[in-house]
Order: structure tokens, then sequence, then C-alpha cells
């Protein structure tokens, strides 16, 4: 008897979360905090791949759940690295800030 | 499966509103520390939903690497770039964009959660061969060992692969990062 709640509980909390980071997504534009509504989209999933597996009764979910976790560690180091080095260059910029690409 | 005590609903209850709040204070948050101490409530929510939905491995993992390591790493780079002052959240540079994000993000949720309820009662297909649990028969680390022949039989590839792409987040963050001898002197 696995998790006696049903499985579409945690897939409503998931889209729920995943709702919220998209508005701070779009919404906020300190770039740090952007990047911590990107972790909390990447967790609704986590939660909803979890639920699912339960679901399915099939491992493959919470193996997949890990591959998300490693990849997501690889993009907050690399992403953090990108902010770390434009912030360096102009202190306290904001996402708009940040338009030296456009032509 | 529908027969869920009252303690469960406690437990999924409580750390739903863990979740929500938590991710509810990272966007309000005027500061971004407090923004971070808010992802860290969240992720410890998601953590304990998965100890009750069975994935034991998984809770670990999720405190050590987000809570631990990911958490400690943007609190690093907020102290390390000093821009741990707080924001004023009343500027809005696109005049429409707030009503925009709330429309776009509601949207999501609806989408989501209509898809949910709709299939709620629609039969598995082609099903797994089932969670083991720890408590069913008595073998504590059901879920890592199940976990384990899945990632070492049928993603072992996949696995090989994480360990280059970590490789290579690490060289280019520390490529990324430096500061090379022209631009030392230069600015």
């Amino acid at each position: 008897m696995i998790a006696a709640i049903e499985p579409n509980w945690y897939l409503l909390l998931g889209a729920v979360l995943f709702g919220i980071g998209a508005f701070g997504l779009l919404v906020r534009r300190n770039p740090l905090v952007m990047f911590m509504c990107i972790e909390l989209m990447l967790n609704a999933v986590t939660l909803t791949f979890v639920a699912l597996a339960t679901r399915m009764g099939d491992i493959g979910g919470q193996t997949a759940v890990l591959f998300v976790m490693v990849v997501a560690a690889a993009e907050v180091v690399v992403g953090l690295g990108i902010i770390l080095s434009i912030m360096r260059r102009r202190p306290g910029a904001t996402a708009d800030d940040l338009a030296d690409l456009k032509g | 499966m529908s027969d869920a005590t009252f303690l469960e609903y406690l437990v999924f209850f409580s750390a739903a509103v863990m979740i929500i709040a938590g991710a509810i204070a990272v966007i309000t948050m005027r500061h971004p520390v407090h923004s971070a101490l808010g992802l860290v409530l969240t992720l410890f929510g998601v953590a304990v939903q998965f100890v009750a939905m069975e994935a034991h491995f998984l809770a670990a993992v999720q405190v050590i690497v987000y809570a631990g390591a990911i958490v400690v790493l943007f609190l690093f780079v907020l102290m390390l770039l000093g821009v741990d002052e707080a924001t004023d959240l009343s500027i809005e540079p696109i005049k429409i964009q707030r009503p925009m994000a709330a429309v776009v993000s509601l949207g999501l949720v609806a989408l989501v959660a209509t898809a949910v309820i709709r299939t709620r009662d629609a039969l598995v297909i082609n099903p797994g061969t089932g969670i083991d649990v720890a408590a069913e028969n008595g073998d504590h680390d059901a879920n890592i060992r199940q976990l384990s022949e899945s990632l070492f039989s049928d993603y072992v590839f996949a696995f090989q692969l994480t360990s280059v792409l970590l490789i290579v987040a690490v060289v280019g963050t520390v490529l990324l990062t430096r500061k090379w001898p022209s631009e030392r002197d230069g600015s």
C-alpha cells in the first residue's frame, strides 16, 4: 500500500507550485530571484514525477527525478557563474538592464 | 488506495502549506536573502511529500542537494556580490507585465488542474512492476534497492552522461568566473 492519499492531490499541488514559480519568473527583476523561481518550477515537476511514479507503479519516475536533480545542480552552477560575471561588470543590474545583445 | 488516515491528510496538508507559503515568500520578499529562506521552506516541504510517497532516497537527496548545496550556493553568491539590499517591488517597467504574468500562470495552473481532474478515473495503461515499500516486506532498503536497480540497468547510459555533464558544468563555471590577467590590470 503506497501513499494512501490519491496521487492527484500531489499533481494539483505541483501545478499550483509551478504556477507560482512561473508568475515569479515573469514578474521579478532580480536575476537571482528569477533563478530561485526556476528552482520552484523544477521542484513542481519533480513532485509531479514522483506522484505519477506512484500512480503508475513504475520506479522510472523516481529515476527521472534523480536526473532532474543532477541537471538542476549543473544548471545552478553555470547560471550563478554567469550572473556572477555579469554582476561583477555591472553591479546591481536587473534583468531589464541586460540588453547588451539587443540590435 | 482510497482510505487515507487522518494523520496522512495532516502530513499532506501541512507540507502543502509549507510548500505554498515558501513559494509565495520567494516571489514576494523584497530582500533576496529572505527569498532564499523561503526557497528552503519549499524544498523541505517537497522532501516531506517525497517521504509520504515512499520515495525515501529522493527525500534525502532533496534535502542534501537542494536545501544543502543549492541554497547555500545562492546565499554564497548573494553575499559575494553584496546585492543583498532590498529591492523596491513597486517599480514596474512594463505596465501590463504583472496582469499578463498573472493570466499566464493562472492559465497554466487551470490547464494542468483540468487535465488532472479529467483523467482522475482513467485506467493506467502499461503500468510498471510496482514500487517496493519498506513497511510491506520488512526490507528497509527497498526503495534504494529498486531505484539503483533501475538506475544501473535501464538508465545506465544516461547515468554515465550525467558525469560528463557535471564535469563540463564545473570546468565551464571555472572558466566563466575566472579573472584573466589582462582584465585584472585593465579595469
